[in-house]
């Protein structure tokens, strides 16, 4: 069965080679009831064991061929965004002292809101992925880069870098899927607590940040005993530093230093730290919830070949359509099929290798899914609202 | 980032750690940089300001350094980061200029299939961005000086033995040397008309040339044919370890300079690697993690398929060989995923 996006997988009724391999996930990490819904790779494509090896094969390709192209302009790129990234933010916050003035405050909290974006998602998500590491630049590197965000780089690098993108959309090991507060998936046994879906939904986009770093905590595994209080005391006491430098920096050093014009920069910083939230949780929850994403069951991992390592990655994810400045706002999430084919190729070459990826999905029947970013949010919001209630069909 | 600054005076300390408030996560200086890229307080950087031919496979290459610079010996040399395709390489050069100079300088020698020196022979702009180490190494002029000197250099063995000979030149103090140097022929010869200039200058420095494509290699007993005070003299050395390796074993105590790093073990995986300060085997194939943990260390991991980049540690010396690709890759100061690097021959790692 292949996901589509008119005929979603959340609804269909389960084949009988399915219902064979559902298995109970091994550890409470989300509270699943038993579902055919949960898909693996051969039973979710129509291709051979061979044919699905020889399209790792020729994805394989195509990362060794960008890693040999690799060079000067990439670099050059990279260092160019961090540049303007820098001076955005310097024009921002200058701006923002002459924010009594309405003009200057809109635009001195756009370019702010931008160089956020910029930091987060095309800057720090990206370095963090080792993706600029091959440039042997320790300023530009993954294992010193620390981000404008209340999670601190090490403990995003497990969260994300290694939870997620290994154990990609694995119900009950991927812990995006619902990020512990959201019912994003029938799989998770409704409760009246889901009720409130929507609206955790829309706190969680205005905090994201705060969502993003508590989601480290990792809080259910602390019910279930599987993680000391030391371990998430000492999380917290990082989460708290890093939270305290950007309340100081944003809430407290700027505007005190903006004299009688505290509340504007005040005001302009705090809007820019949100916009950025709402923006970022927007780009990430389109990139693997919307209909046509599909969700996998644990005995997924169990012996998984690169090939189909490779698939699951193409299936759990989704693009969006857009020009290139909205790419860059995207830190090229916008391409998040290509991002989790290879995380750790430069963002900018994104771009070039999708018609690539898409034209070898269509050779192989696999759903390449993409759409425009509303289309996608809208989709993400109807399933939100949906899971709020218990049968949540469609 | 590299957090760790060195210590400034306390005035300024305060101001930057306010500063700092202000720049949290980056540091101040990373958006002071934007203006001067040699603002930098943390990491040092230096400014190609000039460049001199030498000789048509060498060049010397004049740096201004940034505000931590501090300074040099006669005789030590300089770790130098430069970008080749946007991938820095760091390679270690002799200074050539005169203590106590503003600007820093290194004469390099073109060789052969080499990266770093090709390209700052060949192709290296005025006005570009290098990265600085602060000088190190201990071939350097004795204090007190002994009253005769003797040096024996080749090829570009004579970079640091120049910078010794400016520094006497600039004191304006020359005891009584000779300096014995051999190059391929004339043409070759670095700082020919210089030395000959310094010679004439200072009737106590007295230089031999010798061209090896004429006389042959250098070696202890042609030195001796030419020095004939040679015992008396305290004596340096600096080229190929050929000749340094003859000259150690001639004679007693002298004080010579490797300029040719020891040959790394490029082909073959596996080998014996320090792993925060003991050896452990890496079997061919096996992972740098892999046989660490198997050795008891406690190392960072994550993905264990090279994604997550969680289990990066930083090489200190040798290389390594990616199991992905098969490529041998890695310079001091490279941080390598470990989860899908092996060994290649010796090396040093350090664990967190």
């Amino acid at each position: 069965m292949t996901a589509t996006l008119d005929t979603p997988a959340t609804g269909a009724e389960p084949g009988p080679e399915e219902t064979g391999r559902v298995r109970q996930p091994q550890r409470p990490v989300l509270e699943l009831v038993p579902s055919s819904r949960r898909e693996d790779v051969v039973a979710t494509t129509d291709l051979t064991a061979e044919q699905i090896e020889e399209l790792g094969r020729r994805l394989d390709a195509i990362r060794d061929r960008v890693l040999a192209e690799r060079g000067a302009s990439d670099a050059a790129y990279i260092r160019d965004v961090i540049r303007k990234q820098r001076a955005l933010e310097i024009g921002g916050r200058a701006l923002l002292f002459a924010g009594v003035l309405p003009p200057a405050w809109i635009a001195g909290t756009a370019m702010l809101s931008i160089a956020k974006i910029l930091e987060n998602m095309e800057i720090g998500h990206n370095v963090m992925h080792g993706q600029w590491d091959w440039m042997r630049d320790p300023k530009i590197h993954s294992s010193t880069w620390e981000w404008d965000n209340v999670s601190s780089s090490a403990e995003w690098k497990h969260s994300h870098n290694y939870m997620h993108h290994t154990y990609t959309n694995v119900v009950g090991k991927d812990r995006d899927v619902g990020y512990g507060i959201l019912r994003l998936s029938e799989e998770q046994k409704w409760n009246p607590y889901y009720l409130g879906n929507p609206v955790y939904n829309f706190l969680l986009s205005l905090f994201f940040e705060y969502g993003v770093a508590l989601h480290d905590l990792e809080v259910e595994k602390l019910v279930a005993g599987e993680k000391p209080w030391s371990r998430v005391w000492q999380q917290i006491k990082s989460i708290g530093r890093k939270a305290g430098r950007q309340i100081l920096k944003d809430y407290v050093a700027f505007p005190a230093l903006a004299g009688p014009f505290f509340l504007p920069v005040l005001a302009g910083n705090l809007t820019a730290n949100v916009v950025r939230n709402v923006w970022s949780h927007a780009v990430i929850f389109c990139g693997h919830f919307p209909t046509g994403a599909v969700q996998f069951g644990e005995e997924q991992l169990d012996d998984e070949s690169r090939g189909e390592w490779y698939v699951r990655q193409l299936l759990g994810s989704a693009n969006l359509d857009g020009g290139r400045y909205f790419h860059l706002m995207t830190g090229q999430l916008s391409f998040q099929i290509e991002h989790h084919l290879f995380p750790d190729l430069p963002s900018n070459r994104y771009a070039e290798i999708a018609p690539e990826v898409r034209a070898l999905c269509e050779e192989y029947g696999l759903e390449y899914t993409s759409g425009p970013l509303w289309k996608q949010y809208l989709q993400v919001l109807g399933t939100i609202n949906r899971l709020a209630l218990p049968n949540g069909k469609r | 980032m590299f957090r760790s600054a060195p210590p400034a005076p306390s005035g300024r300390r305060r101001l930057l750690d306010a500063a700092r408030a202000l720049t949290t996560p980056l540091l101040p200086e990373d958006f002071l940089t934007l203006v001067d890229p040699l603002w930098s307080t943390s990491s040092l950087r230096g400014r190609v300001v000039a460049r001199r031919r030498e000789t048509d496979r060498a060049v010397s290459v004049t740096i201004e350094p940034g505000r931590a610079w501090a300074g040099h010996r006669a005789g030590q040399y300089v770790g130098v980061g430069v970008d080749v395709d946007g991938v820095r390489y760091r390679r270690s050069y002799s200074l050539s200029g005169p203590e106590g100079s503003e600007h820093l300088t290194v004469t390099v020698q073109e060789v052969p299939g080499g990266v770093v020196s090709t390209r700052l022979v060949r192709d290296l702009p005025i006005g570009t961005i290098v990265e600085l180490e602060q000088a190190s190494g201990t071939f350097t002029l004795p204090e007190p000086l002994p009253s005769k000197l003797l040096f024996v250099t080749a090829g570009s063995g004579i970079t640091p033995v120049m910078s010794m000979l400016r520094t006497l030149d600039r004191r304006g103090t020359v005891p009584d040397t000779v300096l014995v140097h051999s190059a391929r022929t004339p043409e070759d010869t670095i700082f020919g008309a210089e030395l000959a200039g310094l010679a004439a200058r200072h009737p106590s420095l007295r230089v031999v040339t010798r061209h090896s494509a004429v006389t042959g290699r250098l070696d202890p007993a042609s030195v001796d044919a030419a020095v004939p005070d040679r015992a008396g003299r305290a004596i340096y050395a600096c080229g190929p370890a050929g000749l340094l390796d003859a000259l150690t074993e001639a004679w007693d105590g002298v004080v010579a300079e490797r300029f040719t790093p020891p040959a790394r073990a490029a082909e073959g995986t596996g080998g014996t690697v320090d792993l925060g300060g003991s050896a452990v085997e890496v079997a061919p194939g096996q992972s740098l993690l892999e046989a660490g943990e198997a050795a008891g260390r406690i190392m960072p991991s994550g993905c264990r398929m090279g994604i997550c980049f969680g289990c990066v540690l930083p090489l200190r010396e040798g290389r390594v060989r990616d199991l992905r690709t098969g490529e041998a890759h890695g310079e001091p100061g490279d941080l390598v995923q470990t989860c899908v690097n092996s060994a290649c021959g010796t090396a040093r790692i350090d664990l967190p």
